[in-house]
């Protein structure tokens, strides 16, 4: 059950984890190190991938290959970016090559026109209690956070996914799905209301009627 | 300065970046205080954002970790670190030459210019940050309005770092300088601007 994990059963390596320190190792030659570097952003690189394939089976295997193409390029990694990011730019360029390939060029091109012209009226301005951050103990409330998230046109998903929760920069994420910085932060602002919207809503639904916050009154 | 809540709703994303302007800014903040929907769209909005953010918000399948880890062990194994800086460059550099035909490759095979240290050294000199257009088609990159872009409905914008990290060869016609040694065409410049216009050519449009 237990795997090896080569940083700590080598006690030269215990102490001395640092992430450039990792990087340099790996750079080196030392590639037997590269899973321990990647190890925190796993799901990370995993949850950009999905969020693109929307399929967990292309998902895992985008995430597996994204990473191995990191380590192939491992020695062209520079220390002006971060890791993470460009970690998870390698895994949003192998996941967007996949659905290339699944999908054809008519399809994405009439879609990728269907812009965010027009403002987004946002529809519900219920008061707001707390944060229910501890509500994402609870499964079914991930799911239905995930269901949400989902139920977006890909390239406001695509957009919020890598601002907020891949946590990339404006212009990374520009530069990540190769769109203007007016669109990704047109996109967001989309994004972040519809979602806003969407979670009210499904609190009138019920979606989080077992949480301590409940009692009718939305969390936001 | 005054906004609305129209206002609101279009640079509340904006507010929440950081972004906005300080004049609109403090508009904003004041808006907030005489404004209840939008104060209740601020807050509902900054949640969301937190909700997501949230690390617990990421579930990936049993075993994945463990997975990926094997793989990586797999590919360690296989030798596959580090094999792209080459083959990335010499597959695509390699159709350029054949398509420029083998004889002046053999030209250059005999002169005084050795061939791979040239290849090593290709680009070299591009600046890292430089915004290029990449074309997948030709797996080429160039900077852009370059005449020499083909296929113009693959191509995407990105540094010059990553399209090098991609595997994407510099233009043998924008690039041009940044492919000299010692500022003067290599043997293999020549070659490759030879197989460019080959390429070209056989385009038809």
């Amino acid at each position: 059950m237990s795997e090896p994990n080569v940083l700590m059963n080598n006690p030269e390596l215990a102490g001395d984890t640092s992430e450039q320190d990792l990087i340099a190792r790996v750079q080196r030659g030392q590639h037997e190190l590269f899973y321990e570097l990647v190890r925190p952003y796993e799901r990370r690189v995993y949850a950009a991938a999905l969020a693109i394939l929307r399929n967990e089976a292309d998902a895992e295997d985008v995430a597996q290959e994204a990473v191995l193409k990191a380590l192939a390029n491992i020695r062209q990694f520079r220390a002006e970016s971060r890791f993470s990011t460009w970690l998870i730019q390698i895994t949003v360029n192998e996941a967007l090559m996949r659905r290339r390939r699944q999908r054809t060029r008519v399809v994405e091109s009439i879609d990728d026109h269907h812009d965010e012209e027009g403002e987004y009226r946002p529809r519900d301005f219920a008061d707001w209690r707390e944060i229910p951050s501890e509500a994402l103990e609870r499964k079914e409330v991930r799911q239905k956070l995930a269901e949400a998230l989902g139920s977006l046109d890909r390239k406001y998903r695509e957009v919020f996914m890598l601002r907020d929760m891949e946590q990339l920069n404006i212009q990374e994420t520009a530069e990540t799905l190769g769109i203007s910085i007016a669109s990704v932060k047109t996109r967001l602002l989309r994004a972040r209301l519809m979602l806003r919207d969407l979670l009210a809503s499904g609190w009138e639904q019920g979606w989080f009627s077992r949480s301590p916050a409940g009692k009718g009154n939305k969390p936001w | 300065m005054v906004v609305t809540c129209e206002q609101v709703w279009r640079e509340i994303s904006s507010y929440l970046e950081g972004e906005t302007e300080p004049a609109l800014r403090a508009a904003m903040e004041d808006h907030f205080q005489s404004c209840q929907a939008c104060a209740s769209l601020l807050a509902g909005t900054r949640n969301v954002v937190a909700l997501y953010r949230d690390e617990r918000m990421i579930e990936v399948p049993a075993g994945f970790g463990r997975r990926l880890e094997k793989k990586i062990a797999e590919g360690v194994r296989g030798g596959r670190a580090g094999w792209s800086t080459w083959s990335a460059w010499l597959v695509p550099v390699a159709a350029l030459v054949l398509i420029g035909g083998g004889i002046r490759l053999a030209n250059s095979l005999t002169s005084n210019s050795p061939v791979k240290s040239q290849l090593a050294e290709l680009g070299h000199d591009i600046p890292p940050d430089m915004p290029v257009v990449v074309s997948v088609a030709t797996r080429t990159f160039h900077v852009a309005g370059c005449d020499f872009i083909h296929n113009k409905d693959t191509v995407r914008t990105m540094k010059a770092s990553e399209a090098i990290r991609e595997g994407y060869v510099p233009c043998v016609r924008c690039m041009r300088k940044y492919l000299s040694v010692a500022g003067r065409p290599t043997g293999l410049d020549a070659e490759a601007i030879t197989a460019d216009e080959a390429l070209k050519e056989g385009d038809g449009d």
